[in-house]
């Protein structure tokens, strides 16, 4: 071995390293992970593909599809929020129960105490902040298993909801809060949004390539990557242009995708992220490599809560009314469009992108099958099989690939 | 003479690029207590797991006979059938199920189909009494201290009325006392007829106890003796048992550090038991490591090695008493956050348990311990992140096809390497490794060595555990021996051979040379 090893060396040897050709675009686990999500994007055609047929094009229709992107923003926050917590190996069943309290306080305080619509709002983020962050502290410090405490949770906010309200519906009053729930942004402002999107989005995937270029990294070819480039402009703009035959960009997806892009951001991009990661890859590991564990499992508790507390708003806000029955189940949704966009149970794996496309299988099941005049009890029995069969795949992807 | 119990004839067994036994010949008669002594890495493990049919017969070659008659086991059971039954090194009982329950596991005793729980609770009651442990069969095994519980392993494996008893270092988590019971037991055991096999690394309780002496070195048996008065001393056993050749490869360490600054001092460490009944792995460490120098942890298995670096790394938190500074500052905080934010390094003799992100790639692997260190505003610089990962990736000659693979796709070695590329992306001024050549080729190996050497070289304190005595000895500057818990020894490297290393683990507590070893005998 050469002299030199300590860290400053290392940095020597930089730029020896950085000199090094790229390397041919062939990894296991980028093909794995590429394969996947293009197995996700091809069931989610064939779903679409099913129902347009059944209800003869109606399911297409932009007007249904924008119905259907707006019915999924809740789903799709809830999975967002408690993304975190399965991939550092924990899980939330509380988030239902969480929504409709957090729901139900918002319109209690608009429209029973005169509080503003604002104060109410922010109040409704923060109880559910409190609470995510109570049930983390019994998770994180004191080790009761999480599926127990949001179990618990689940059924007690449940039963706090309930006597809140005293079981009654209560109305949202006007004001800002119901344009957040079911308001569109007009076309123009749409695309603006739209094309600055793409525009972005373009320019920071020709960074990254050029970053890895300069590295030596392998990425993918010219070819693939303009492909990949040209495609998500189109599945934007095309959905834009969808929405614009319509009424407009809805402010509950706006809301989700800006979020969405948010928590990516932090579970990619920043040092708490990578903790997260690490935490559920592999518990032991994190702590001996002087990851503060107990203080990042309860912040994504505390996360996800906020984004329950949220949830609660925008669904509140939606149906214009809070009732201590509503969100009954989206718990179970949201860990379904986690796990079917890729989110390992076990903890350590999972996106942003993944979760939010699990939300929208789910939902098109949902709207589609209601669509289709089927009984609602085939939701239950298809939502329930399409989640088995998204996980057998996977572990059967899974068991293939290692054995390569 | 009587038909040899169990007789072994000219075994070997190989694994991919290792011969684990080349050799190995021994016979045990009923009634007879017959020792086999060897260090790590001896043979031993391999040998048990060809006699309880955990290798299967034609995966290895060589003769085993029972009373006589040539076996050829397919596996656990088979060995179980004809009458040899195993306690294990690590207690495999059920805590939450009762003393008769974990008995008679797998075999209860039933009526119409229903487990007969009187039958079962006489029939444990009386094997308790054999093994000469007083406690209510019904009682949960949890709620007993651990040498009981090795009892209990005794009386389960009698259940089976076995021709053939091995016990595999049966006292190596027992105090003295606890120990001696059971040794009592192991020799009543021999008086009814049954034939034990000890295997130990104490030395005395081994003189104590056998009646013959079997030493295994490098998968041979290499010599035998009976352990009569005037049989082999203490010394005979140990110099047989590390032999007198050196690796040849591995010279003795150069020149030691010029540096008088203390890097690493640890008075008075104590570790607190963590479970009731239980014995804390670790009840005294004392020791001081200069800046550049590297301090070799000698030990047997058990005698608290990994649980001295665990303690120092802050891994047990606030159970560990004593003090520890670096650079002359007291350590207060007990955490590896605290020990790393102090300069201190730690790589775990488990890398898949505890070190790897077994699915993460390797830059992910390598940077996890110093994010922050490329992070502006707690968001990650991805450029400087793989820059330093590559730097470490070319400087430890860690072989990957890029920084994105999976860690389990790399080789031991090269995992090794990464985990070491972990320790020192946080620029440590200690480093502390346990093992660092497990379950690692002989390249990579080397590669380790001379990066360890070249470490401290430039300044760092390396605090290096390790079960290979030549390791220890090729690479330390000073040794540290530890014997039940407990730091009991300091060597320079001129004092420290194999022989004094070893005579200070197996229990001695005298320099060398002072007897013949027939002061053991209890």
């Amino acid at each position: 071995m050469a002299a030199n090893i300590g860290f400053d060396a290392v940095q020597q040897a930089i730029p020896a390293a950085k000199a090094a050709p790229p390397r041919p675009a062939a990894r296991a686990g980028d093909m794995a992970k590429t394969l996947r999500a293009s197995a996700m994007l091809i069931a989610l055609a064939l779903i679409w593909a099913g129902f347009a047929y059944a209800t003869d094009g109606a399911f297409l229709q932009s007007r249904n599809l924008s119905n259907l992107l707006r019915q999924m923003s809740v789903t799709g926050l809830l999975a967002i929020g408690i993304l975190p917590v399965v991939i550092a190996g924990a899980i939330d069943l509380s988030v239902g129960s969480l929504a409709a309290l957090t729901g139900a306080l918002l319109a209690m305080a608009t429209a029973q105490h005169g509080v503003s619509g604002s104060a109410a709002f922010l109040m409704t983020l923060a109880v559910g902040a409190v609470i995510g962050g109570m049930q983390g502290f019994l998770v994180s410090y004191q080790r009761v298993p999480a599926f127990i405490v949001t179990l618990g949770g689940m059924m007690a906010l449940r039963g706090v909801a309930i006597g809140a309200t005293s079981g009654n519906t209560i109305p949202l009053p006007e004001g800002w809060i119901n344009t957040f729930g079911t308001g569109y942004l007009p076309a123009s402002a749409g695309w603006a949004i739209t094309a600055a999107a793409v525009v972005i989005g373009t320019a920071v995937a020709v960074r990254a390539r050029a970053r890895r270029a300069k590295l030596g990294i392998a990425s993918a070819s010219l070819p693939q990557f303009l492909l990949a480039v040209a495609a998500g402009a189109a599945v934007g703009l095309g959905a834009m242009a969808l929405m614009a035959s319509y009424e407009g960009l809805p402010i509950p997806v706006l809301t989700v995708l800006i979020l969405a892009v948010a928590v990516h951001f932090v579970l990619t991009r920043t040092v708490f992220g990578r903790h997260v990661y690490a935490l559920g890859g592999n518990a032991d590991a994190a702590f001996l490599s002087g990851i503060a564990v107990k203080r990042n499992l309860l912040l994504v508790f505390v996360g996800s809560g906020l984004f329950a507390g949220l949830a609660g708003a925008l669904l509140t806000a939606r149906i214009g009314s809070a009732s201590p029955d509503a969100g009954q189940m989206l718990e179970l949704d949201a860990v379904a469009a986690c796990v079917i966009g890729g989110t390992s149970l076990r903890g350590g794996r999972g996106s942003v992108w993944g979760a939010l496309i699990g939300a929208l299988v789910m939902e098109s099941l949902n709207n589609g099958m209601s669509m289709a005049n089927m009984d609602a009890f085939w939701q239950y029995v298809v939502k329930g099989m399409v989640l088995v069969l998204a996980v057998w795949m996977d572990v059967a992807a899974q068991r293939r690939t290692s054995e390569a | 003479m009587s038909v040899a119990a169990l007789e072994v004839r000219g075994l070997e067994k190989s694994f991919p690029g290792v011969k684990a036994l080349q050799g190995v010949s021994f016979a045990v008669s009923p009634g007879e207590v017959h020792a086999l002594c060897g260090e790590n890495g001896a043979g031993k493990s391999t040998l048990i797991k060809v006699l309880s049919g955990v290798h299967a017969s034609g995966s290895y070659q060589g003769e085993l006979c029972v009373a006589g008659t040539p076996v050829a086991f397919a596996g656990v059971r088979d060995s179980e059938r004809a009458g040899i039954g195993v306690i294990h090194q690590e207690l495999s009982l059920v805590k939450e199920l009762g003393i008769a329950e974990n008995i008679f596991l797998g075999r209860e005793p039933r009526r119409f189909g229903v487990v007969n729980r009187t039958e079962m609770l006489l029939g444990a009651a009386e094997l308790l009494r054999t093994v000469g442990l007083d406690a209510a069969p019904d009682l949960a095994v949890g709620a007993l201290g651990i040498g009981q519980q090795q009892l209990v392993e005794i009386a389960k494996a009698l259940s089976r009325r076995p021709r053939v008893l091995l016990l595999d270092e049966p006292t190596a988590a027992l105090s003295e006392v606890e120990a001696h019971r059971l040794l009592e037991v192991v020799r009543q055991l021999a008086a009814s007829g049954v034939a034990c096999v000890l295997i130990s690394h104490k030395l005395d309780e081994v003189l104590a106890v056998s009646h013959r002496i079997t030493v295994l070195r490098d998968g041979r048996s290499v010599a035998s003796y009976p352990a009569t008065a005037s049989g082999p001393s203490v010394e005979r056993i140990v110099a047989d048992m590390v032999g007198r050749e050196l690796e040849a490869s591995l010279q003795r360490p150069v020149a030691p550090p010029a540096s008088n600054a203390f890097a690493l001092e640890v008075k008075d460490l104590a570790l607190a038991p963590a479970v009731r009944g239980g014995r804390s792995p670790m009840t005294y460490a004392d020791f001081r490591v200069r800046a550049g120098e590297i301090v070799g942890i000698a030990g047997l298995m058990g005698s608290g090695r990994s649980e001295l670096l665990l303690a120092l790394f802050g891994a047990y938190g606030d159970r560990v008493a004593g003090e520890i500074r670096v650079a002359g500052q007291v350590l207060r905080e007990r955490s590896p956050r605290a020990a790393i934010a102090a300069d201190i390094a730690f790589l775990s003799e488990d890398r898949k348990r505890l070190g790897l992100i077994l699915d993460d790639g390797v830059r992910a692997n390598i940077a996890l311990a110093a994010l922050d260190r490329v992070a502006r505003a707690s968001v990650i610089d991805a450029e400087a992140e793989r820059a330093m990962c590559a730097g470490f990736v070319k400087a430890l000659r860690i072989k990957t096809r890029d920084l994105e693979t999976p860690v389990r796709l790399l080789s031991g070695g090269n995992q090794q390497k990464a985990l070491l590329a972990r320790c020192l992306s946080t620029k440590p001024k200690v480093l502390l490794l346990d093992e660092p050549t497990r379950g690692v080729d002989v390249g990579a190996k080397h590669e380790i060595y001379d990066l360890v050497r070249e470490l401290a070289r430039e300044g760092v304190a390396v605090v290096m555990a390790s079960s290979e005595l030549p390791e220890i000895l090729a690479l330390s500057h000073r040794v540290v021996v530890m014997s039940r818990g407990r730091t009991v020894a300091e060597l320079t490297a001129a004092e420290a051979t194999q022989e004094s290393i070893m005579n200070w683990a197996a229990g001695e507590r005298r320099p060398l040379g002072a007897g013949d070893g027939s002061e053991y005998r209890v």
